[in-house]
């Protein structure tokens, strides 16, 4: 029995795909991804039209998908995150049917349970053997945790494992297993390891983002929750990163060890778990050289699903248990409602990925993002999108005070106990507008471009077209 | 309370419409090194239009005009700026107590030109040449404007040929003859900056020595200095609480009729109770400015 | 205050804006370019107007070019634009 399939556009053809179908891609590659062009431009080339794409994430690199949507080849699109190059396409009303954005735990929790069907699945993957059992976790292209593959590799008609590093079989980590899949195509290279560790993974050196890094790591230590068993998560934002940073010197200072930092994973955390600040790392995706090499390395840095991760219909996800997390935004509104999804234009440039998930199951949800960028306030009356909603959503960080939800009295006692520069977030609001003064209302908005599915399957949002 | 003191770069809005969180007591809104001379005239009017805009309540409002030359550009930042009623004005390369005054001066005419109390402008000389040192006593009592000397290391070491190391040797002697003078004077000290602005170690210790040498506050070049300035020159809490033992013990002498009394096998004489109050007066205004950024 | 030459202002940096003040014969003219046009052209414009009639410019072409420069920014700008563009009392 064989598997092996010599070329891209031969496996195509062996799995039968038909006008109409949906194929499906993981995003562990990130920018540096070359399976989704490639898959689709062989999809394109055979003739093959009206096809769904649902890509767990979808990064600038993908840019060639929008001659595809015009050439009708690719006309629908289904992820967790689109980056600004695509999602201002979008935007600008390049796709007729609305885009389904999900988080990352709804999108497995749908691919389960079928109300998101996959035909073909894709899956990149920097090692495998001959009968497609693979693994990110080596490789010239080694991208560490597949975690948001599996999904698709569980449930999908057909699998397809696509890689440069064909090795003998046995593998010797097997991340997803043989068992799962139908075919297995050897490629020159499935990514650009440049690309594949890209994105913004510096702790920020701006004074501003450090000062609001300062404030998170305070709340956190004023919270009640830094304490022995604590578990944490951050955004890949420098500022973030920053907070990560000195909590970890809060953390050594007082000789804290937590249960577990959860991502999303960095160097930074790395360093974190090495320091003895957490007993272990769950890794659904690797943003850095250093957490690919940690996940190898260390027995408690462990590979996780998307599933495992945030999903919400399994018995329980790992975000039911995070004490503490950590998240930007690009605006948020007098209810605590934030968007990601968007920028204050309406151009889509974002998604949720794992944000409205980790805010759903994190103790304390904290919200860090400077009150102004570039004369646009930060806080609205009503966001432009709804990506995660108020009442999962605790604190709010800016470098001019800290707004804590009404709904948490117990937690804003606490911080302003503490000294800290607690204001309401209509005070806020007040600041920003007086700083920049009041924005017009904005274009002129068109047709629903996407629907946004929060992670209990109910529509939250949809994203109208941007009318220049 | 003056205990860090923070250059921002005249021309560059996006530097200064933060400039008020920083977390320096004093902003020092630079026309002079941080702007290119084709600038000038941008750059004093756009900090002018910062001043109208910005909140700077409980900042102190420093100035960095250009210095006295051929160009007269220091002219046009007075008479841009003094309306706006800076707190401060720091005056590059005084060398001489005329200097001084000539800025004084120009000063009081556009106080009174523009329905200004007269004086209320204080001046900052900075000592950044060697005849500056060499006259420092003098500049400093120059006028009554004079709140503090202000030491600059990097001119004043081109000015003594020599290079200027991360150790400080060479500006050892200034450091002491700046506070000497200052305190002869009966104003403050500022010390210079530090100039490695990745090294926050090395800003700390350079703090600590300039503390120990008497300076009341430090000038800092990156936001990311602030922090450590601030706490290197706030009274720590056994100073605090030495400053209460000593009005204590004060007050108990007055009670006695005790004309003398000693503390910690100490005489306790006016200056030290006059530290003590000073000490309780910036630790009650640290406390009103809120205390959780220190942890 | 007469325009008798062109000149500019300001920088492309993010927060500050590009203006070019330039002679005409023809009345005001002012053209702005913005990251945040949709939300401030409005607001935008009314600041350079005002610093226009604050110098008593009744003849220029103003070109800006916004990286989302606060109100004072605008201002400042173009008053620096117009000073080094004009001659005369103002």
């Amino acid at each position: 029995m064989s598997k092996l399939v010599n070329t891209v556009k031969e496996v195509i053809r062996q799995t039968g795909l038909k006008d109409g179908m949906t194929v499906s891609f993981h995003h562990h590659l990130r920018n540096g991804d070359y399976v989704l062009n490639t898959v689709t431009a062989a999809i394109a080339e055979l003739g093959i039209r009206d096809i769904t794409i649902n890509a767990s994430s979808i990064f600038d690199v993908h840019a060639p998908l929008m001659e595809h949507i015009k050439n009708k080849v690719v006309t629908g699109l289904e992820c967790s995150y689109m980056g600004g190059t695509v999602g201002k396409a979008i935007s600008g009303g390049i796709l007729e049917k609305p885009v389904v954005f999900r988080s990352h735990g709804g999108r497995p929790a749908d691919i389960q349970s079928g109300r998101s069907h996959i035909d073909v699945a894709f899956i990149a993957a920097p090692s495998a053997d001959p009968m497609g059992n693979c693994t990110g976790q080596f490789g010239p292209s080694a991208c560490g945790s597949l975690g948001y593959a599996y999904a698709d590799a569980m449930h999908a008609d057909q699998v397809v494992v696509l890689t440069d590093n064909l090795c003998p079989y046995p593998l010797s980590t097997i991340s997803i297993s043989e068992i799962y899949v139908d075919y297995v195509v050897e490629m020159d290279k499935i990514g650009d390891p440049a690309g594949i560790v890209s994105g913004t993974t510096k702790i920020t050196r701006d004074p501003v983002g450090l000062i609001m890094a300062d404030y998170a790591s305070q709340v956190i230590a004023h919270s009640g929750l830094l304490k022995d068993g604590m578990s944490f998560q951050t955004g890949a934002g420098g500022a973030s990163l920053a907070a990560a940073k000195y909590l970890k010197d809060i953390m050594l200072k007082k000789k804290i060890q937590g249960s577990f930092a959860m991502g999303g994973i960095t160097g930074y955390l790395v360093d974190m778990l090495d320091a003895g600040c957490f007993r272990s790392i769950m890794d659904v995706q690797c943003f850095d050289l250093e957490a690919v090499k940690s996940l190898s390395a260390n027995p408690n840095h462990h590979e996780v699903t998307a599933s495992h991760y945030a999903s919400p219909i399994v018995k329980s996800s790992i975000v039911n248990s995070l004490d503490i997390v950590i998240l930007g935004a690009t605006e948020i509104d007098t209810d605590f409602n934030v968007n990601v999804h968007t920028d204050s234009n309406g151009f889509i440039m974002g998604g949720s990925g794992g944000h409205s998930d980790a805010a759903a199951g994190a103790k304390l949800t904290m919200i860090i993002a400077p009150l102004v960028r570039a004369r646009l306030p930060l806080v609205k009356e009503r966001v432009t999108c709804i990506t995660t909603p108020g009442s999962t959503v605790d604190v709010l960080v800016t470098q001019r005070g800290i707004a804590v939800n009404p709904r948490r009295a117990d937690l804003q006692n606490r911080l302003l106990a503490a000294g800290l520069p607690i204001v309401s977030i209509a005070e806020l609001q007040k600041q920003a507008l007086a700083i920049t003064g009041n924005p017009a209302p904005g274009a002129r908005k068109g047709r629903v471009v996407a629907d946004v599915i929060y992670r209990d399957g109910t529509l939250i949002d949809q994203i109208c077209q941007v009318l220049s | 309370m003056l205990r860090s003191l923070l250059f921002l770069p005249g021309n560059s809005p996006n530097m200064l419409i933060n400039g008020d969180i920083l977390g320096a007591d004093g902003i020092i809104f630079d026309l002079e090194d941080a702007v290119a001379p084709d600038e000038k005239d941008a750059a004093r009017i756009l900090v002018r239009n910062c001043l109208k805009q910005m909140n700077l309540k409980g900042i102190t409002v420093i100035i960095r005009i250009n210095s006295l030359g051929p160009d007269e550009y220091w002219k046009e930042d007075l008479d841009e700026l003094i309306p706006f009623r800076p707190d401060m004005i720091l005056i590059p390369k005084i060398s001489e107590p005329e200097e001084l005054k000539t800025v004084a001066e120009y000063i009081s005419e556009l106080e009174k030109k523009s329905g200004l109390k007269e004086g209320e402008t204080l001046l900052m000389p900075l000592i950044e040449t060697a005849l500056g040192v060499e006259h420092a006593f003098s500049i400093a009592s120059a006028d009554k404007r004079v709140a503090a000397l202000f030491l600059g290391a990097e001119d004043l070491t081109a000015d003594m040929h020599c290079v200027r190391t991360a150790q400080g040797t060479e500006i050892f002697y200034a450091r002491n003859r700046v506070v000497l003078a200052a305190r002869a004077a009966g104003i403050d000290a500022i010390d210079t900056p530090f100039t490695d602005i990745n090294d926050e170690e090395g800003n700390y210790q350079d703090a600590v020595f300039a503390k120990s040498l008497g300076f009341s506050g430090k000038a800092a070049i990156s936001p990311r200095h602030v922090k450590a300035i601030n706490e290197v020159f706030s009274p720590s809490d056994k100073e605090i609480e030495y400053a209460y033992e000593v009005l204590a013990a004060i007050e108990a002498a007055a009670q006695q009729g005790k004309g003398a009394i000693s503390l910690y096998g100490k005489m306790i004489d006016k200056p030290i109770v006059l530290r003590a109050r000073q000490v309780l007066a910036m630790a009650r205004q640290l406390k009103e400015k809120g205390g959780a950024f220190y942890e | 205050m007469k325009i008798t030459r062109s000149a500019v202002a300001g920088t492309l940096e993010s927060s500050d804006v590009f203006v070019t003040v330039a002679p005409s014969e023809d009345g005001l003219s002012i053209h702005i370019e913005s990251v945040v046009y949709d939300q401030f052209s409005e607001l935008i414009r009314a600041a350079v107007s005002e610093t226009l009639t604050r110098f008593h410019v009744n003849n220029a072409v103003v070109s800006l070019n916004d990286r989302g420069a606060l109100d004072c920014t605008i201002r400042a700008r173009v008053e620096t634009a117009i000073r080094r563009a004009g001659k005369g009392e103002g």
